[in-house]
Order: structure tokens, then C-alpha cells, then sequence
């Protein structure tokens, strides 16, 4: 039996434009950041959001209404948007920074999700936001958490399952946690942030990629969301990590504490 | 390599199949090639994701894009990963022999033949070559008689016929009127075939040759004995196969040089990374000039061949789609094997050199390079030779006089 009025689910992806996973990172010679002309691609975790949600679709069917990606950055970042669009993502929204616009931060980025979410309430609106837990190029990891605050809607951070029922308008989320994993049942509206092991992305197939080539992106700025990116930190210095240096042997256990508490290493 | 100079759909044809490419590391491909062993996961990871139909048109289920971005997706298929030559083989004849088909088949035949090789239901084999007619491709001598209902029977023998033992069909070019007999209107009387290929068939035998490289992907002989056809198979008009397949003979050759390129480029990446981290005499041998100025010209030759690839590819591209009248198929066909002959010799040239400059280890099959050298002599003798070549251009573009 078809369960009565079955809520139709509009799913908000975020995704990033960061270094690519495989890149060597390379601090510039002033120290004051990376050097970003290098090969860029998806966020990883954004990809497992982006997944999940077509996923989701898989599932549900025809319960899933719309999957709408958004990203904010330079004009390269629509790149990003193609890859989710073929992926299986509806439509896009680009929230375009100038070029050489200093990265916004997470409080930033929540902000204008939060406004776009409060944009999209005309038409349809969101009733779960999945994201990546954190980007690899900052690794703030503060996004999702943040924006679950500003809407006060329910969080299911470090997500590994997500079940969704959208009769009950409701998700069981199994979260991984230090020393083993978490199940919640959250309400929607919600935000879940992906961790790795919830999918494995798939590879988009070339006449998707072909078809995304043509779906339009939306393009709006700072001030149409009345959002501002103004960093609130200040980067003081970027350094590479200190090359490691090679260890030593030691003949007994009794040596080894000895070197330990030479070193400085006291039991708690 | 540099990929200044590509369109926004080559990039994403690179980026995209780079990324299906790394699921197929080097160690996948030495173990292919020293067990002979076909690389059916790669051709069926790329059918999966619709790359079969890359060049076909979108109605049948390709993506209706054309030879230039073929020619990326070969080139990055050799290029990364490791998959050389053979990588590229095994999808080759796919993507180049189905072009006469999507164009001179029927209705019919297009959408009875064409979905199933986009998909990996079907691979396809390539049946020209003959032992007794190898460049001389007017005088191959295999024959397919039409029997009182209509089907044929083929009899005689094809060689170097690569994938005959994973295809399930052939397009095949056979004699139907003898050469220079008044019956046939071109006079040259070789028909256009996309066969069923029955290996369990007694009229259907099959023989693999032992080669020096691309071991992965096989290459045989292939005899016929009055073998069935159904009257179905003949693609275009009875007598008029020649002109039918040169349409796919210039873009195979487009897509050869950049499995050249990218074989080439491969093999130069692996010298300088190995050059810049091998110390020898309290240094990094990439600082001795003996060693960075061969490869720094192995780069310049790949770079010019590169350039003369894409542009052959190009042309091809704007001839097919009628766009460009001034364009003539014998420029196509000068660009086509200038850029299939620059290609393999700038290929060779780095192949060559980033075994010598990996010295004994680049004899190992662990540094890949080895491998990669094997592969390369295929692009330099296949499928035309280097002598052919420049018989064409000294004939066709210099105006001299034909010495054969």
C-alpha cells in the first residue's frame, strides 16, 4: 500500500573547488599560502554527498522532487558543478567570487547556504542539506555544524548510512564516532555531513557529461544574498611540516624508557 | 604535456577517462601483457560509462562527438596509467571501424548493430589484411560468394587481426567481383561486411600470433571455408567496400598517433622523474646534459607531433561534418598520415631513450618502460607503413612521380 501524500524531498548539495587529492602541496615562497596553479577537482567528501544524494533518488524514486548543487568560489569553480550535474544533480547554483577573492570562511560560506536555502523557500523548499564533513584544502570541518545552527534544524554529522523515510519526514543517520559508530534518528529539515565511508562515488558516464555540458548554472553574487565574505582571520604564516627525521634502535625495553623520559614522555 | 591548445570538451574527455584509468594501475597492465591475457575489466569499465560511442551518433546511444575527441581519450588511455598501446588496442578498432557503419548502414543495421558495441555487448574486430595483400589492400584476395538466397559464404584468410578472440563481430572487407572485371562499377569489387564471428563455426578458425609487444590484446590469423554470412551484413552497396572504409582508415589514423602520443609522453614522463631521483656520482644524472638533452628533444618532437595530430584530427572532423567544402578527403588523408608517421617516430624516439636513460632498470618490466617500447614499434608499422607514408606525401603533396 502507497503510503498517502508522500513529502517530495528537495536535497541542497554544497560543494567546493579544491587542490586535487594527488597534488603534492607546495607553500609559496612569501609563506603566506599554497600554490594554487595546480590541478583542481571536487572536494572528496562533496563527491560522497553528491553520491548520496543521487543515490537517495535511486532509492526513492520519485519521492526525491529536485537535487540542487551549489558552490561558491572564482569563476573555475563551475567546474565543480558540471561534475555534480553529471553525476546526477538537477541544477546548479554558482555564487561567483571575484578571482583573486581571498577564500571565504565557514562562517561565510554557512551564511549564504543559509540564505540561498531561505531563497529557494519560493519555490521548493530544502528538506536536507548533505555536505562534506570538511574540505581537504582547509580542513576547517565547521561548515555543516555552522549551518545547521543559523536554520536550527537538526545535525547528523560524519555521516556512514543515511536512511531517509520521507512519509515520517524523518532519517536514521549512523555516525561514526571515536570507538565505534552512532545511530540517530534525526527529523527533517537536516543537515548531515558525509564521511568516507558512506559511498563510493561513481564515475559519470560520458553521455551525462555531455548532457550536464548543457544544463544551465545559475550565477549570483555576494550581494544578491546580501552575504559578506570579508575573512574574519588573519593567516600569519604557512609552513611546510618539518621533514622528519630518522629514528634510532634501542637494545631493551628498559633503554626505551630511558629514552622516553629523556624525550620528555611521562606516564599519565 | 601541456594541454594549452584543447577545447573544454577534450579536457573533460582527458580529465574523465584519466580518472577511469587510474582504477588500472601499471602492475594490471604488466601482468596482462606477460600472461597474454585480454583486459576485459578496462573495455567493459569504459563501455559501462558509454566511452564506446564517444565518436557515434547520439540517437544510437553515442555521444555524437567527434575524432578529436576520440583522439584524447586514446592518447589518454596510453598515456596514464600505464595501459600503453594495449589499452588502447583493445578498444581501438570499436571506436574507428564502427565510423563506416554509423555512416553508409542502413537504418536497420545501425540500430541492430551499433547500440550493442556502445554498450560492450559486442566487441568488434577489424578483417582487412591479408598475408598476400597487406599494403596493397585492392588486391586482397578473399572472397564472399552470394549464394541463391541472398547470404554469402566467405572463404580465405585475414592476418594481424587484433581482438578476433573476444569479438563477436567483423567488419569485413571481402571480394565480390574479381579486380578490374567489368561487373563492377569502381572495378576494384571489394564489398563492406559487419559479420556475426561464430568462433565455434567449422568454417571459422582462428590463430593467434605470438608477438613482440601489446601481448595483452591478441592479433591472429583467420581462416574462412565457406563461412555464412546472412545478407544483412553488407554495409552500403555491393562492390563499393573500398570507399566505404577509407572513411575509417583516416581516422584510425588520428587515433593511432595519439595512442602514439600518449605512449610517447608516458615514457618520457617516467625517463625524467627517474633522471631527477637517480644519484650517481653525488648527483642526479638529469643534471648531466648527456642525459637531460635527449629527452628534452624527445619532448619537442612529441610536442610537434602532437600539434600535427590534432590538427589532422581537426580536419578530419570539419571534412566529415561538411562544413568547410575547401577542406578535400586527400588533405584529410596528407594530415591523417603525416600526423600517424610524426607521432610514432616522436613515440619510438622517447620510448627508446627513457629505456636507455633507466639503464638497466629500464630493462625490467617493473619500470614499464620496457613494454612501452615493444608497443611502440606497432604505431611505426601499422597500419601503414613509414615508406607508404611518404610514397602519399611525395606523391600527393609534391606532385612526383609514383615509383610502384
Amino acid at each position: 500500500m502507497r503510503p498517502s501524500a508522500v513529502r517530495l524531498l528537495n536535497i541542497l548539495v554544497p560543494v567546493k573547488r579544491a587542490v586535487d587529492y594527488a597534488v603534492k602541496i607546495r607553500v609559496n615562497p612569501q609563506q603566506t599560502g599554497i600554490d594554487l596553479n595546480v590541478k583542481h577537482s571536487m572536494n572528496p567528501f562533496d563527491e560522497i554527498a553528491v553520491e548520496e544524494a543521487v543515490r537517495l533518488r535511486e532509492r526513492l524514486k520519485d519521492a526525491v522532487k529536485s537535487i540542487k548543487v551549489v558552490t561558491i568560489g572564482p569563476p573555475k569553480a563551475s567546474e565543480v558543478l558540471r561534475t555534480a550535474l553529471a553525476m546526477g544533480a538537477d541544477s546548479a547554483i554558482h555564487v561567483e567570487l571575484p578571482e583573486s577573492s581571498p577564500a571565504p570562511e565557514p562562517l561565510g560560506v554557512a551564511q549564504a547556504l543559509r540564505a540561498i536555502i531561505q531563497r529557494e523557500k519560493e519555490s521548493a523548499d530544502v528538506d536536507l542539506v548533505i555536505m562534506g564533513k570538511q574540505a581537504i584544502d582547509d580542513d576547517a570541518g565547521q561548515t555543516g555544524q555552522m549551518l545547521a545552527g543559523l536554520l536550527g534544524w537538526g545535525q547528523a554529522t560524519f555521516a556512514s548510512k543515511v536512511d531517509v523515510d520521507t512519509g515520517a519526514k524523518t532519517a536514521v543517520v549512523m555516525r561514526e564516532i571515536d570507538g565505534g559508530s552512532e545511530e540517530i534518528r534525526c527529523k527533517l529539515p537536516l543537515v548531515v555531513t558525509t564521511d568516507l565511508r558512506l559511498n563510493e562515488p561513481r564515475y559519470a558516464s560520458l553521455p551525462n557529461i555531455m548532457k550536464a555540458k548543457k544544463k544551465t548554472i545559475e550565477k549570483l553574487t555576494a550581494a544578491d544574498l546580501s552575504v559578506d565574505f570579508t575573512p574574519r582571520l588573519e593567516t600569519l604564516k604557512v609552513t611546510e611540516p618539518p621533514t622528519r627525521v630518522g629514528g634510532g634502535k634501542v637494545e631493551s625495553v628498559d633503554e626505551l624508557v630511558a629514552k622516553l623520559k629523556e624525550a620528555g614522555f611521562t606516564a599519565v | 604535456m601541456p594541454t594549452s591548445g584543447f577545447t573544454d570538451t577534450q579536457l573533460t574527455v582527458r580529465e574523465a577517462i584519466s580518472q577511469i584509468c587510474s582504477r588500472f594501475p601499471n602492475t594490471y597492465w604488466q601482468e596482462h601483457d606477460q600472461n597474454e591475457q585480454d583486459p576485459t575489466a578496462f573495455h567493459a569499465a569504459l563501455a559501462k560509462d558509454g566511452w564506446l560511442g564517444i565518436a557515434l551518433p547520439e540517437e544510437l546511444g553515442g555521444s555524437g562527438l567527434g575524432i578529436s575527441e576520440a583522439t584524447v581519450m586514446m592518447q589518454t588511455i596510453s598515456e596514464t596509467s600505464g595501459a600503453g598501446m594495449a589499452g588502447a588496442q583493445s578498444i581501438h578498432a570499436n571506436v574507428y571501424a564502427t565510423q563506416p557503419l554509423a555512416r553508409f548502414g542502413t537504418k536497420e543495421q545501425r540500430e541492430h548493430i551499433i547500440p550493442d558495441i556502445i554498450a560492450g555487448k559486442d566487441r568488434v574486430c577489424f578483417g582487412v589484411t591479408e598475408p598476400n595483400s597487406g599494403l596493397d589492400t585492392l588486391s586482397l584476395s578473399t572472397t564472399a560468394t552470394r549464394q541463391p538466397d541472398g547470404s554469402f559464404a566467405v572463404t580465405g584468410q585475414k592476418i594481424w587481426i587484433t581482438c578476433a578472440q573476444v569479438a563477436s563481430k567483423m567488419m569485413l572487407l571481402a571480394r565480390t567481383t574479381p579486380l578490374d572485371s567489368k561487373e563492377s562499377k569502381s572495378g576494384i569489387g571489394l564489398s563492406f561486411f559487419c559479420i556475426p564471428f561464430d568462433r565455434s563455426h567449422p568454417g571459422l578458425n582462428v590463430k593467434r600470433i605470438k608477438k613482440m609487444g601489446g601481448r595483452a590484446v591478441d592479433a591472429n590469423e583467420v581462416f574462412f571455408d565457406n563461412y555464412p554470412v546472412p545478407a544483412s551484413s553488407l554495409i552500403g552497396t555491393m562492390d563499393e567496400g573500398f570507399r566505404i572504409i577509407l572513411h575509417g582508415l583516416n581516422a584510425e589514423r588520428c587515433l593511432l598517433a595519439g595512442e602514439a602520443l600518449g605512449l610517447g609522453y608516458a615514457a618520457l614522463k617516467k625517463a625524467s622523474e627517474y633522471a631527477r631521483t637517480r644519484v650517481v656520482f653525488g648527483k642526479p644524472i638529469g643534471t648531466n646534459q648527456g642525459i637531460a638533452h635527449p629527452l628534452a628533444e624527445c619532448w619537442m618532437k612529441l610536442e610537434g607531433a602532437r600539434l600535427a595530430t590534432y590538427h589532422a584530427a581537426r580536419m578530419y572532423d570539419v571534412h566529415a561534418s561538411g562544413r568547410d567544402s575547401s577542406i578535400r578527403a586527400t588533405d584529410v588523408g596528407v594530415a591523417a598520415n603525416t600526423a600517424k608517421y610524426l607521432a610514432a617516430e616522436a613515440a619510438f624516439a622517447a620510448c627508446e631513450r627513457a629505456v636507455l636513460t633507466l639503464g638497466g632498470m629500464g630493462y625490467a618490466v617493473e619500470y614499464d618502460v620496457e613494454r612501452w617500447l615493444r608497443e611502440c614499434l606497432v604505431p611505426r608499422i601499422a597500419p601503414v607503413s613509414r615508406e607508404m607514408i611518404l610514397n602519399f606525401v611525395g606523391e600527393k603533396v609534391l606532385e612526383l612521380p609514383r615509383s610502384y
